[in-house]
């Protein structure tokens, strides 16, 4: 199989007339059609519409207007992505079938960037899972071993990319869910600095820790949409007030003279495989010219307490709209209460209740100190924790998530299990700092590893060009593209 | 260092009717069990002595986001009474509400 | 007040700010539109959809906290969670333990002050109709939502329990409308809902006592039934407790036709709102300069309107009771600026302040409109004499109509010449003869009965004469 083609190739093609958008959809739609049957990244392919915008980037090409930096290239979105007249349904049954009034801003701008939407892709309920194995509309499979999970929640998104659905799908990550099933289907996934990308129209889980990002298969890739979709957005008061970025301009400058921290915690909570690929990828930054150190940040061993309190907190207050009153399924009742009641206990699924309730019971009398502020604590020590160590280094190092792919089936018995799979993710949720996977080799077991590098809030040019190194340096060594 | 109580079944049960869930009593069990094994580990958090850390609500540390009273976009009226469960008059129709507002 | 016993009375006033669009989002903050036509994602808290704040809600919930000489600080925005058709997103965003405005007060016209705990800033739910029988809720089939006032701007007044009367709570609404009013912030139309008052109302036999238990009255929608509902729940509550009972702790409604409070819910059950801090957005801060300028665009409020003209009669040297109603009068109906204008024209103080609230306050919206100079024209010329008072009032009558004019050239048209020395004392003599024996009383001292004279002088003249022109000409005869 040809290796993938980049987004970054085909809008240039396509720009130059050299190729048509057109075609280039149908290419991808026919491999879609082969074999999304199987792994199941989609809940819905948008066929009609993405010809349609295929068409329209043609006809500009060929009237000789600028049709974007993305023209042509096809996109997948995860299905909390509200897009307007088109089904957005978070993988829930409260929500099949929902069509938003409007567009969400990463929308709008990858539409005015000439992207051709190909889909919305599976994803746990509401983002709530590791595995994509909550979905209400059954699971994903991960293309390298389809007996195994993808990661989730973003599993559709990294699944569509790593099968060569799509050359770019956008996911969301609140504790991980972009970087570790980028990790386990062995593609790019890239969280950005909290506030750089607009959530105006991302359905909310977790509001202090959601952002939206890219998955690609090569950095420059993440480094182009992101480009095309962060800048400040009035609609999201959280939005930071600074222009749109320009990363991909940087990506070459190298590393040489740079300071590499690897995470002694993340590396303690990982297989040993995965820790082998962490430390060749730390040899990679060395033999690139940067100094790389061992480097101890306790405080992020508190992560995955703080977040399992925040987040479910946050999101029991975001998912309180799911009512049955003026969208999604309705159960009918006696009563507007009793109507609630039965609407949400048949529309949620056993994870997304779980998490209610965990965070419900955080914020209610008599606990919310205890627990919800607490929390909030935890995450001041955490930040307090990733500055020290930015004192001593420019980017972070350490494995993505401890394991390669599970077997589908394999963590949905236990919860707190499964919720171990982000112990190395959920720290830079916590403090809003950007963090991004590349795929890094395979693990004894012949699955893809990816390994994570961590920056300061706003640090993105450093990440990335710490990333196009990593990312060298695993094609050398024969990569996991496969 | 703050104490804090086990989760019950009871309390569960009064946490499921704040949030409009209904539980089977399997899923009664079920949940209290895990939910707890989680709690457990929250702990954790409970337990330290974070007395002197200042909460952070908000990683990137901005004030003062506003915006001009002028109008913006309404929504068309149709496409969003098209996706509602159930309408009449122009309104949203519901079941009959036993209390008032809190 | 039953005797042996005293209330204490809390209000919370909500109070509409009168902003051209939501608080959270751009839908227009109108009256009377179609049914969910200024709507959209944020205000249907449709998935996806993320608050804005509003900057001129924000500009007046400081114009408000000024006015009431709160400490305007540094504020936060929380989540109050609870599930209600008519809360779009399942729960309000509203200020909880870092609101805008603290710690003030509003002084009554009679003096008394009544401290101000809180005036924060949170969002308006949609309107519910309920179905059914007697379309209130109770019985009612099923509810029909309207979201076109789901997010308009609110600013929640609470007072210390610091009132003791029902009077007093009437006399605070009644100020604290003003007030808002004159801030720009509310339209004061409390009959629109533009103002609603929840009453926490308690008593106890003594000043020294503590506070008893307390009922909420919710959504009182005018002074008169703020009165009536806080006397009935004080009478209510004082008759359970000298029969054994104890007072629960309760939301009540006011029935106005029935004349009492009834409760639908305990209010010991406690809502569990789990506030936390809303994460959709960011800290208030308002600097120095932004307080700034909002005071210094800060109109004058009634208090200080009420000074001013009670300082201009004073120096008079003519206050009394019913003046300072007539001031009350002026202030609230915006006419106090004409009195001012007019007494700087040189009317005499008493007059100006007269004529304008018993006579321009007939028609209060067409005497705001009144052309000062038209009005110190035509009061210069009932002050000279010219007019009488009678004639002056017509002279008026027809400005406020016609919606100003020449008070000279009405004053001809009606025919209201003045009357010449001559004719006025031939009228005068006319009377005195009429009336021998009066006449004598008179010259004997009994000064009273001018007004006989008077009365022969009108009645001839057709209420033409001036009366003190007459009064003058009767002691110029007697000598």
């Amino acid at each position: 199989m040809t290796p993938p083609r980049s987004a970054l190739n085909l809008a240039a093609a396509i720009r130059n007339g050299e190729a048509s958008a057109v075609e280039v959809l149908d290419d991808y739609l026919a491999v879609i059609d082969a074999d999304d049957g199987e792994i199941h990244a989609f809940n819905l392919v948008t066929r009609d519409a993405a010809r349609a915008q295929a068409t329209a980037i043609d006809q500009r090409v060929a009237s000789g207007e600028d049709p974007g930096l993305l023209a042509g290239v096809p996109v997948a979105l995860k299905d909390n992505l509200c897009t307007r007249g088109v089904p957005t349904t978070c993988s829930s049954r409260i929500l099949d079938g929902w069509r938003p009034p409007y567009d969400a801003t990463v929308v709008t701008r990858l539409r005015e960037a000439g992207a051709v939407m190909v889909g919305k892709t599976n994803m746990d309920e509401f983002a709530m899972g590791s595995s994509t194995e909550s979905s209400a509309f059954g699971p994903t499979r991960n293309p390298h071993d389809t007996s195994r999970v993808p990661g989730g929640s973003s599993g559709g998104s990294a699944a569509a990319v790593a099968a060569g659905f799509a050359p770019v799908a956008l996911g969301s990550d609140t504790g991980g869910s972009i970087r570790q099933p980028a990790a386990l289907c062995g593609v790019v996934g890239m969280k950005p600095t909290y506030g750089t990308v607009s959530r105006y129209g991302l359905v909310a889980f977790a509001s202090s820790l959601d952002q939206i990002g890219p998955l690609t298969t090569t950095v420059a890739d993440a480094a182009l949409v992101f480009d095309v979709i962060g800048g400040h957005d009035p609609a999201d008061s959280t939005s930071l007030d600074r222009p749109a970025p320009r990363v991909l301009s940087v990506l070459d400058e190298g590393i040489q003279g740079m300071t590499v921290g690897v995470l002694t915690e993340f590396l303690e909570d990982a297989d040993a495989d995965v820790v082998a690929r962490t430390r060749q990828a730390a040899e990679a930054c060395v033999a690139a010219g940067a100094r790389v150190e061992e480097i101890s940040v306790p405080e992020v061993r508190l992560g995955l307490s703080a977040y399992y309190l925040i987040a479910p907190a946050e999101a029991s207050s975001n998912l309180a709209r799911y009512d049955g009153v003026r969208f999604g399924l309705r159960v009918d009742a006696e009563d507007t209460t009793a109507m609630n009641t039965a609407t949400r206990s048949v529309g949620f699924g056993a994870e997304v209740k779980r998490r209610i309730m965990l965070g419900t019971y955080a914020l209610s009398a008599g606990y919310m100190d205890a627990y919800y502020g607490q929390a909030l604590r935890v995450r001041t020590k955490i930040i307090e924790g990733f500055a020290r160590a930015y004192r001593r280094c420019d980017v972070l190092l350490g494995p993505t998530t401890p394991s390669t792919a599970f077997s589908i089936g394999a963590k949905v018995g236990d919860p707190m299990t499964m919720y171990l799979s982000d112990v190395c993710t959920i720290p830079t949720n916590l403090a809003g700092h950007p963090a991004i996977s590349i795929p890094f080799g395979s693990g004894d077991d012949g699955l893809p590893v990816g390994v994570q590098l961590l920056a300061p809030a706003l640090a993105e040019n450093t990440l990335l060009r710490a990333a196009a190194v990593i990312e060298a340096a695993a094609a050398s060594m024969g990569g996991s593209r496969s | 260092m703050v104490d804090t109580p086990r989760l019950t079944r009871e309390d569960v049960a009064h946490v499921a009717g704040l949030a409009r869930l209904h539980l089977s009593d399997e899923e009664l069990d079920l949940f209290t069990g895990q939910l707890a094994v989680v709690l457990d580990h929250a702990a954790d958090v409970a337990l330290l002595d974070l007395a002197d850390v200042p909460p952070t609500a908000h990683a990137m540390a901005v004030t003062n986001v506003l915006r001009p009273d002028t109008p913006g976009l309404t929504v068309d009226r149709a496409e969003v009474l098209a996706a509602a469960p159930s309408v009449e008059d122009h309104r949203f129709r519901v079941p009959r509400i036993l209390g008032e507002a809190p | 007040m039953t005797d042996g016993w005293v209330m204490v009375i809390g209000l919370e006033v909500h109070c509409e700010l009168k902003t051209t669009t939501k608080l959270f989002c751009g839908c227009p903050n109108m009256f009377g539109n179609e049914p969910n036509t200024n709507v959209c994602p944020v205000c249907l808290g449709l998935p996806g959809s993320l608050p804005v704040l509003n900057q001129k809600a924000v500009e007046l919930a400081m114009a408000i906290g000024t006015a009431l000489n709160c400490d305007i600080r540094p504020s936060t925005f929380h989540r109050k969670n609870y599930f209600y058709p008519d809360q779009a997103k399942d729960y309000q965003i509203s200020q909880y333990d870092e609101p805008i405005n603290v710690d003030g007060w509003l002084e009554l016209p009679d003096g008394f002050r009544v401290g101000i705990e809180r005036a924060h800033m949170e969002e308006d739910t949609g309107k519910t109709t309920h179905v059914g029988a007697t379309g209130r809720i109770h019985g009612a089939d099923y509810s029909l939502v309207d979201y076109n006032r789901s997010g308009v701007p609110l600013v929640e007044i609470v007072s210390d329990p610091d009132l003791r009367t029902s009077a007093q709570a009437r006399a605070y609404v009644t100020e604290l409308r003003s007030v808002l009013v004159a801030t720009g912030a509310s339209d004061g139309k409390m009959e629109e809902g533009s103002m609603r008052v929840d009453a926490n109302v308690s008593v106890r036999r003594s000043a020294d006592d503590p506070f008893g238990t307390r009922c909420e009255i919710k959504n009182l929608n005018s002074v008169r039934s703020v009165g009536r509902a806080i006397d009935y729940e004080a009478g209510r509550q004082i008759a359970l407790i000298e029969s054994g009972d104890r007072v629960m702790q309760q939301t009540r409604h006011w029935d106005e036709d029935a004349g009492r409070t009834v409760t639908l819910r305990s209010k010991e059950d406690a809502y569990d709102y789990r506030y936390f801090l809303e994460p959709d957005l960011v800290p208030l801060v308002p600097d120095a300069d932004w307080k700034a300028a909002v005071a210094d665009a800060l109109g004058m409020m009634p208090a200080q309107r009420r000074a001013r003209l009670a300082d201009l009669l004073s120096d008079a040297g003519s206050i009394t009771d019913a003046r300072t109603e007539q001031v009350a009068t002026v202030v609230d109906l915006g006419l106090d600026d004409l009195v001012v204008e007019a007494i700087a024209g040189g009317i005499p103080t008493a007059l100006a302040l007269a004529r304008t609230a018993n006579e321009a306050a007939t028609d209060p919206e067409a005497a705001r409109q009144l052309d000062t100079g038209s009005y110190v024209a035509l009061l210069s010329m009932e002050a000279a004499g010219t007019l009488s008072a009678t004639q002056a009032k017509a002279v008026l009558a027809e400005l406020l109509a016609a919606g100003g004019g020449d008070p000279s050239a009405i004053a001809r048209e009606k025919g209201f010449e003045a009357m010449s020395d001559n004719s006025l004392s031939a009228t005068v003599a006319q009377a005195i003869e009429g009336n021998p024996d009066e006449w004598a009383r008179y010259c004997a001292g009994e000064d009273k009965l001018a007004q006989v004279f008077i009365g022969q002088v009108m009645k001839s003249t057709r209420g033409q004469a001036n009366g003190k022109a007459v009064v003058t000409e009767l002691q110029r005869l007697r000598g």
